[in-house]
């Protein structure tokens, strides 16, 4: 594979840039593989990558029905941080973050990891408790977090409402400065190039039509591209679970539903970290382009549309002019929406399943992009050693039913209930 | 916007309603002996598949009733509206 540096960036310029290598092949695929991962995003992607690094196992597929990096690492707000109170959450993002500090140069690619720091805003005393409370669980397992007060806030995002009278006045936030944002695209592109190197065979436009199981066991997948056998199939298709889960027989604790985000007219450096309003849900970062880039709440029912509707995304742009004003005057440049697989406790499964050699990776709700190194990085773990990681044993599929549930935010599907 | 047909009131829009998920989801009945499996079915695991879905709304800023909707999850059109104690036929 060609490394990407400034060498060959002159020595390409030499020759009008006509001759860089495919970043990846487009290979046929194979009638068997050892393991084949279903969903060319952010989690395949990097699940394939880590196989190949971590345990040297190169016979990999990854299966795309669309193209990679077409769903929801091609369409989220970027938002990489490992704020949270509950151990299990807060050590596997953590082991995240480190993840993500050293990707560009693990990946050579040039990620854009940006670690501009978070800061979660409180709008009543009684949240500054919370806030405290959960800074220090998070120093506790060893991650930055800062409790800031009303002026301290004020000198970081001095165009946030400082005014006295209104209905949420600040007062004060919880910052974690090593949180981020990253470019999302060239996570999936990165992570796609250096497993293809290593011999992976990213397959795309081929959907999943059915499963071959056996005896308990799984053999292999039927595709529109025929039939593939694998010892090992992981599943990590976010917003399409439920409809492969239904081919395996399976109704798991995932609903599909639909998270819009959108992004204003580009405008000059104005803020430079990420901010969540916090008295409802809404969270806003400026792009390297100058765009503000911003999201809140799912639509709230049921669905695979990956297009939103007007009353939610009014009622979260509402949020944003109460906590900054200034939103207000400008212009939207783009809306979208993806579908998110958003599991009854608002925390993600990775796990095995009844199925010996099919593993599952779903449930990221909200915050799939953040987590797409240590998902794929344990997720791996669990597929080559068919036991989960300790830092995924959180995530297991058979919490809903001791009732060990990991509701962090207790979010889930319900999106009322904040 | 999705415009629901309440079956008490009339087409509304749909800022008038809150969402109340899978109308299909049968709580199990009092007083018999159910598996812890069967109330993880009824408490957690949903189908929510593409295509057509029976699915509970009430009418919040409205006649407050709940009712169940027929509606495509994946084009969002909805094709019936019942009261909530008649049976999905």
């Amino acid at each position: 594979m060609q490394k990407y540096s400034v060498f060959s960036l002159i020595k390409n310029a030499l020759s009008n840039h006509e001759n860089w290598d495919l970043a990846w092949k487009d290979p046929t695929p194979k009638k068997e593989y050892d393991v084949v991962i279903i969903g060319g995003g952010g989690h395949g992607l990097a699940t394939a990558y880590y196989l190949a690094k971590e345990h040297n196992i190169t016979n990999v597929a990854i299966i795309e029905k669309g193209w990679i990096g077409g769903g929801n690492v091609g369409r989220n707000t970027t938002i990489i941080r490992s704020n949270y109170m509950y151990d299990e959450n807060a050590l596997f993002s953590e082991f995240g973050m480190n993840l993500w500090r050293k990707m560009s140069q693990d990946l050579n690619y040039n990620v854009m990891f940006s670690p501009r720091g978070i800061i979660n805003l409180a709008h009543s005393d009684a949240q500054m408790n919370v806030y405290a409370r959960r800074g220090n669980s998070m120093r506790l397992n060893g991650i930055d977090a800062v409790l800031l007060n009303r002026e301290q806030v004020k000198e970081i995002i001095p165009m946030a409402d400082f005014s006295e009278n209104v209905r949420f006045p600040i007062f004060g936030g919880l910052m974690q400065p090593s949180a981020g944002t990253a470019r999302h695209d060239a996570v999936a592109w990165g992570y796609a190039r250096q497993a293809d190197s290593m011999g992976v065979d990213i397959i795309q436009n081929c959907e999943v039509i059915g499963f071959d199981v056996s005896a308990g066991k799984i053999k292999g997948i039927r595709t529109s591209r025929g039939e593939i056998k694998a010892k090992k199939i992981g599943l990590c298709v976010a917003g399409s679970t439920n409809i492969l889960a239904e081919k395996l027989n399976m109704t798991l604790p995932i609903e599909t539903h639909l998270l819009q985000a959108c992004v204003s007219e580009p405008v000059k450096p104005v803020l430079d970290n990420v901010v969540t309003f916090g008295a409802g849900h809404f969270y806003i970062s400026q792009s390297d382009k100058g765009e503000m880039v911003m999201g809140g709440d799912l639509d709230g029912y049921n669905s695979y549309a990956q297009r939103g509707n007007l009353p939610t995304l009014q009622h979260v742009l509402t949020e944003g002019i109460a906590m900054m004003p200034f939103l207000s005057k400008l212009k939207m440049l783009r809306t979208w929406g993806g579908i998110m697989d958003m599991s009854m406790d608002g925390s993600p499964i990775i796990d095995k399943t009844h199925i010996e050699g099919l593993y599952l990776n779903c449930g990221w709700c909200y915050g799939g992009f953040k987590a797409t190194p240590a998902s794929g990085w344990t997720f791996a773990h669990t597929i080559a050693q068919d036991r989960v990681h300790e830092l995924n044993a959180g995530y297991s599929l058979n919490r809903f039913n001791t009732g060990h549930l990991l509701d962090e935010k207790g979010l889930g599907t319900k999106t009322w209930i904040s | 916007m999705l415009h629901i047909k309440c079956p008490h009131c009339g087409m509304r829009s749909q800022n008038e309603f809150s969402y109340g998920g899978d109308a299909s989801v049968k709580r199990p009945e009092l007083g018999k002996d159910i598996s812890d499996q069967d109330w993880n079915n009824f408490v957690y695991n949903r189908k929510s598949l593409r295509g057509k879905h029976w699915e509970l709304w009430q009418h919040l800023a409205g006649c407050r009733q709940w009712i169940k909707v027929e509606r495509d999850t994946g084009s969002h059109e909805i094709f019936k509206t019942l009261k909530a104690e008649e049976e999905i036929s």
